[in-house]
């Protein structure tokens, strides 16, 4: 490397930290400087000790920042200006430096112009309570929750003080609870007699993991029967209970898969069900919507947390447009010949796999995530439900509701069930069957299209999306009975939920088998599915 | 006048089948003359014909044979099997149990008790259904039993209750589905995603020499004929002409006091056997099985072959197998981004405008000449008349 180019860069770099540094100190960082000064010299570890117990005193963000880079061993001092720095190592082993107060990023520079802020085993135990304490006293009711739940395995004197006098002023039940729990905690670990026995009974109430542990562990070294009675009786309430909580996530789970199925054999509970069509391009029109979700995000890349609401109704043209098309084009020639049908529509959707293949990619396509989809909703210590899922099943049963009001109170829902009841008589009351009938494989192959935006966050989207969903959405449309859309949403229910409740004790692929081959004898015992459609309806 | 039932069946068979007879003479010298010229030509000979034909044609009849099996059920019977994957994939299982026993201690970890897999997988001795497939009279057994079984349990259950027609299809998809996914378990004993490959021996004859795969490759023809007689000998008896009966009109068949169930059961049993035998013979010319075969894509893309040859005559079936496979072949090695285009074409072509297959071609052109002549002399008449 030439030496007065690296010369030149370091001077640059230098005027530009300085320059950054006059910009960051303004008013409104209280992150003063002279109490940071013992860490840009070399100081003993009670210097250091006073800088933590100083910012811990002034308590604002910044001093936070700080303190918390320091414990994580990012806290650099930039040799030549004397300045303080985090850093992070690139890969060529050069380390990328960040201002402390803006995060903006400095540029990169060799390991030599930079000095680590020190700290040993005693100073991290200081920063850790302190950083711990900090988040006591954060604005943020869930921070502090965290907080206390954090200290439950450390708790000594000093916190419980703080605790103490943070429980009475404190308005937030969760904190409160949170706060019950350290202290019964405490003084389960510490007293005796009656006051023990009161804690248990409070802490049977709570379902932090740690309780339960705390509790078993002191199950063994007590000789006291009274005593061991309550804590075998508290057991049994916590376990119960997280028993129930078990049970109520695996049936959540359950519900989830349901959807996921539900959503995936809606469109076929029109084409199949209602129209008798075997459509085999219907895993294809999901993967249609899926596609158009992915390619709404890339045109528009800042409107990620919107996309989805652009990209269902897009998602609806765009796959029941191709199954309009479909309709015209093969379908219409091949009423009444079933077993054609479904080798036609294979070709259709081999063709539009293929087609995928080509215009995009053989691999699997990024589709991000809404940011009001992701994290979960937290109930208690042992039961959490993320959002992606909840919305998903909220998704599926609107979608359902919509179809079913579709097709039960409208004019066009009218013409479709007139139509397949009876087609001769339809046609001479004026209604245009054939118009009718390549409108009704749209709507089943739009909301698959819409059911393939919802998909799209919850599995790959690549070629591969519709061939993985179709036997599911067969084996749900026809469980639930051909042409009931209650039998429908039955069965995707029932299989997620049983599913979900085989996994645990078989195995997530043995459970999927042990339901196709529960499926297969069950079509064996009522060939028409759980709801099957009576009377003359049947024959057609 | 000669009574022709005077003849041996066997001749009657012979005889009455043209285009059978014609097919299987092709069969006959095309195999010949591969072997020949395989065998004999020296491989600096513009003549010679290279070892990867001679397997390539072996695959091309083994899918025949499949394809003349799923045309029994199908064509005669109104079965439309999407499972038929499923048997032939059974079948070349067992095959492949055998040959992973011949490999003995000569596989990587050299241990000659088990195969493989298993030492990998920390097993201690061969499960019980392992055992016995050290004999090749037994594993031979087993390729038609064990897809044959599972038909006639799966068939007794669908067809006593009367499943029929698009139910049973999705129902068979369902079959092979969930094979597959067992099948790709790691610990269900069947080499999970790898499957059973790295085969050494058959027979004691080395699977890579130039012999043995001519050997297979006549094996593979002569079960393609034999398979194609006994379909034939089915369909033209007695059982075949009610079989037929019981495509076109099952109800009335029943109601004139036929046990429909049973008729589609021995079709649907025979017809997974030879799938089976297919599917046994498929596996030392290709070298490998994994549950991949037993994927649901793979039989329906079987169910075109039979469409596109003609399905109904069974050796349209054996001509689309071999039409449809040459063209794999080609597109693949060609362009092989078109090939998925290409076939789904090819569905969405024979269901619309080839409803008798490539077989049926020829007749569908007369019939549309005369129709078209009988049109034009009518118009003839009216504008004289």
């Amino acid at each position: 490397m030439n030496q007065s180019v690296s010369q030149l860069i370091q001077r640059l770099l230098g005027s530009m930290l300085l320059l950054l540094l006059l910009l960051v100190s303004q008013p409104g960082f209280s992150l003063t400087t002279d109490k940071l000064e013992p860490l840009l010299k070399k100081s003993t570890w009670s210097q250091l000790e006073q800088v933590v117990i100083s910012l811990t005193n002034e308590g604002s963000d910044a001093s936070q920042t700080v303190l918390e880079h320091w414990l994580n061993g990012r806290l650099f001092v930039v040799k030549k200006q004397k300045q303080l720095v985090y850093a992070e190592k690139t890969p060529e082993k050069k380390y990328r430096i960040y201002d402390l107060l803006s995060s903006d990023e400095l540029g990169t520079v060799k390991k030599r112009a930079l000095k680590k802020v020190r700290i040993n085993n005693q100073l991290r135990s200081v920063l850790k309570t302190a950083l711990a304490s900090w988040d006591l006293k954060s604005k943020n009711p869930d921070t502090r929750k965290k907080a206390i739940y954090a200290s439950l395995k450390t708790l000594d004197n000093k916190t419980l003080n703080a605790f103490h006098v943070m429980r009475a002023n404190e308005k937030n039940k969760k904190v409160l609870s949170a706060l019950d729990v350290a202290l019964s905690l405490h003084t389960f670990q510490t007293a005796k007699g009656a006051a023990q026995l009161e804690a248990i009974h409070v802490l049977t109430d709570f379902n932090h993991p740690y309780v339960r542990s705390e509790l078993a562990a002191s199950l063994a070294d007590t000789s006291s029967t009274e005593l061991a009675q309550s804590i075998r009786v508290a057991l049994a309430e916590i376990d119960q209970r997280q028993q129930y909580y078990g049970m109520a996530e695996s049936v959540f789970f359950g519900l989830s898969l349901g959807s996921v199925l539900l959503l995936s054999a809606i469109g076929l509970a029109i084409t199949f069900g209602v129209m008798g069509v075997i459509n085999m391009a219907h895993g294809e029109m999901m993967m249609l919507g899926a596609y158009t979700t992915f390619v709404i995000q890339s045109v528009f890349p800042n409107l990620i947390d919107q996309s989805l609401f652009i990209a269902i109704p897009m998602a609806f043209l765009v796959a029941g447009a191709a199954g309009v098309l479909i309709e015209r084009l093969v379908i219409r020639h091949l009423y009444g010949r079933p077993l054609e049908t479904l080798l036609a529509t294979f070709g259709i959707s081999l063709i539009l796999q293929q087609a995928v293949r080509t215009i995009f990619s053989p691999l699997n396509q990024e589709v991000a995530t809404p940011s009001w989809m992701s994290g979960s909703w937290i109930i208690n210590e042992a039961l959490s439900l993320t959002w992606n899922r909840l919305y998903i099943v909220g998704f599926s049963l609107l979608i359902f509701f919509a179809l079913l009001f579709v097709m039960r109170y409208t004019r066009f829902g009218l013409n479709i069930r007139a139509v397949t009841q009876n087609r001769a008589m339809a046609s001479s009351m004026g209604i245009p069957t054939g118009k009718m009938d390549a409108l009704t494989f749209g709507l089943g192959s739009g909301i698959a299209g819409v059911a393939g935006v919802a998909l799209s966050q919850l599995t790959n989207v690549g070629p591969n999306l519709g061939q993985n969903y179709i036997i599911d959405s067969f084996m749900v449309v026809v469980f639930g009975g051909v042409g009931s859309l209650w039998g429908t949403l039955v069965a995707a229910m029932g299989l997620g939920v049983v599913n979900k409740f085989l996994e645990p004790w078989a195995g997530a692929v043995v459970a999927k088998i042990l339901v196709l081959v529960f499926i297969i004898l069950f079509i064996q015992k009522r060939p028409r599915g759980l709801f099957a459609l009576k009377g003359r309806a049947v024959e057609g | 006048m000669e009574n022709k039932w005077s003849k041996g069946w066997l001749t009657r068979l012979l005889l009455e089948d043209r285009a059978g007879k014609l097919l299987m003479s092709f069969v006959f010298v095309v195999t010949t003359v591969v072997v020949l010229l395989n065998t004999l030509m020296p491989e600096s000979s513009a003549l010679h014909v290279s070892n990867y034909t001679v397997t390539l044609l072996g695959k091309y009849l083994c899918y025949g044979l499949l394809a003349l099996a799923l045309d029994l059920v199908w064509g005669y019977c109104g079965i439309l099997s999407l499972g038929h994957g499923a048997f032939f994939a059974l079948g070349g299982y067992a095959m492949g149990m055998y040959l992973m026993r011949q490999i003995g201690d000569r596989g990587v970890y050299g241990n000659p008790e088990l195969p493989d897999f298993m030492v990998f997988l920390n097993w201690q001795e061969l499960p019980w259904y392992w055992q016995g497939f050290d004999s090749f009279g037994f594993a031979m057994v087993m390729m038609a039993l064990v897809p044959g079984i599972l038909a006639f349990l799966f068939g007794w259950l669908a067809f006593r209750s009367r499943v029929t027609g698009v139910y049973l299809s999705i129902i068979t998809q369902a079959l092979t589905y969930a094979l597959m996914l067992l099948f790709f378990q790691n610990d269900f004993g069947f080499g999970g995603n790898n499957g059973l490959t790295d085969f050494k021996d058959l027979l004691g004859f080395s699977l890579q020499s130039d012999g043995t795969r001519v050997v297979l490759l006549i094996s593979s023809a002569l079960a393609l004929m034999l398979g194609y007689v006994l379909c034939r000998w089915l369909v033209s008896s007695r059982y075949g002409r009610v079989l037929v009966a019981v495509r076109d009109a099952e109800s009335r068949v029943r109601f004139m006091g036929y046990r429909v169930e049973h008729f589609k059961l021995v079709a649907f049993t025979v017809s997974a056997m030879l799938a089976g035998i297919a599917g046994a013979l498929y596996v030392p010319q290709v070298g490998i099985i994994n549950p991949g075969e037993f994927s649901p894509v793979n039989s329906i893309e079987l169910v075109v072959w039979v469409a596109v040859g003609g399905r109904g005559t069974l050796y349209g079936a054996v001509i689309g197998a071999v039409v449809v496979n040459y063209a794999k072949t080609w597109f693949t090695g060609v362009m092989p981004d078109a090939w998925l285009f290409a076939l789904g074409a090819l569905f969405v072509v024979t269901t619309l405008w080839l409803p008798k297959g490539l077989v049926g071609l020829y007749q569908q052109v007369v019939d549309f000449i005369k129709t078209r002549r009988q049109l034009m002399s009518n118009r003839e008449l009216v504008d004289h008349g």
